[in-house]
């Protein structure tokens, strides 16, 4: 690799600018691919650039080609997207633990809260806290593909309109705090209040896998667990 | 994870030290480390990052020398075909190809 070409790769990383790392294993030539620009040492074919870039939105690095043919050139597509995020809305006990245990599975963590008593950075050392109301929070923090929600205050007043902002998105996974009893008045709440019934299926409540989860540690694991269970077995390897 | 290493290899490239970065590139069967999975090496042997369980980096560290060596790239193969493999050991099974290319 030209370190040239690391430093480009490393810049766009940077700026949480999509890119691909295109590499001709035969001939060791390389080709970052943009969502919209390419920059390198070799060009591609329209089809293949189209397959490079629907790899890069897919997130799925591999090798592309005729694969059984030996003429045919070998490539190798790295998908560099920027981190997976999640948004915690509830600067709540069980938030704490599962802030880190989030950002060590590789997360962008953002916790939210408009009560600031909660919201700390005591609380929350070196997280990301928006004091503002879940719903104005989630619209500024324009939720992708890439992004899960987990709301955790039990508050109709903040979890619902968080609910109803992120299961209208495209966040790949929402997940809600609350026993059975809460869930099932929560799903009336959601349905008065227009959500369709395949929007609310998208919901994971009561959140968590079950894993007998009891303290705010175990429950942000089962968190955790559950939504790495949505990221990974729902994929089309 | 990803971006530590390949920032690792830049910062050593910047020192003015030889790296080598090797990156999983297929799999087979079961394997430890998915597509994608990178790994840099110096001059020096500091590594940082991983291709496996631990079973072949390292096979991948002496290749990686090479590479910087001669700066020619190298695609590896490991798995239970593969008799390197087979002595460096594979114990999972699977099957994973790394390519190594120095950073120049």
């Amino acid at each position: 690799m030209k370190t040239d070409l690391l430093g480009r790769l490393l810049a766009a990383k940077d700026a949480n600018t999509p890119v691909a790392l295109v590499t001709d294993l035969t001939s060791g030539l390389q080709t970052l691919v943009f969502e919209d620009a390419i920059h390198g040492s070799f060009g591609l074919e329209d089809e293949q650039l189209a397959e490079v870039r629907e790899r890069l939105r897919q997130d799925r690095s591999g090798l592309i080609g005729d694969l059984d043919d030996e003429d045919s050139p070998r490539l190798f597509v790295h998908a560099h997207n920027p981190p997976l995020r999640l948004l915690i809305v509830g600067a709540v006990h069980i938030a704490q633990p599962l802030a880190p245990i989030a950002a060590l599975t590789g997360y962008a963590v953002t916790v939210i809260d408009p009560r600031g008593s909660f919201a700390t950075a005591e609380r929350f050392p070196g997280v990301a806290l928006v004091d503002a109301w879940p719903d104005e929070a989630l619209a500024e923090l324009k939720i992708d593909t890439r992004t899960a929600v987990v709301t955790l205050t039990h508050d109709p007043k903040l979890d619902d309109p968080a609910l109803m902002a992120a299961l209208r998105s495209p966040a790949f996974y929402v997940g809600s705090l609350g026993s059975k009893r809460t869930h099932a008045k929560r799903m009336e709440r959601l349905t008065q209040e227009g959500l369709t019934a395949d929007e609310l299926a998208r919901l994971h409540a009561p959140v968590g896998l079950d894993i007998g989860a009891v303290t705010p540690a175990e429950i942000a694991i089962s968190v955790m667990a559950q939504i790495t269970a949505v990221r990974r077995k729902n994929r089309t390897a | 994870m990803t971006d530590d290493i390949l920032q690792q290899a830049a910062s050593w490239r910047a020192d003015g030290r030889k790296v080598a970065i090797a990156t999983v590139v297929s799999t087979w069967g079961s394997s430890p480390r998915p597509v994608g999975s990178q790994m840099a090496v110096d001059d020096s042997g500091s590594m940082i990052g991983s291709v496996s369980g631990g079973c072949i980096e390292g096979a991948v560290v002496d290749e990686a020398r090479k590479a910087m060596a001669d700066g020619e790239p190298r695609l590896m193969s490991f798995g239970v075909s593969n008799e390197l493999a087979w002595e460096v050991g594979l114990a999972c099974g699977g099957k994973v190809q790394v390519y190594v290319e120095a950073v120049e």
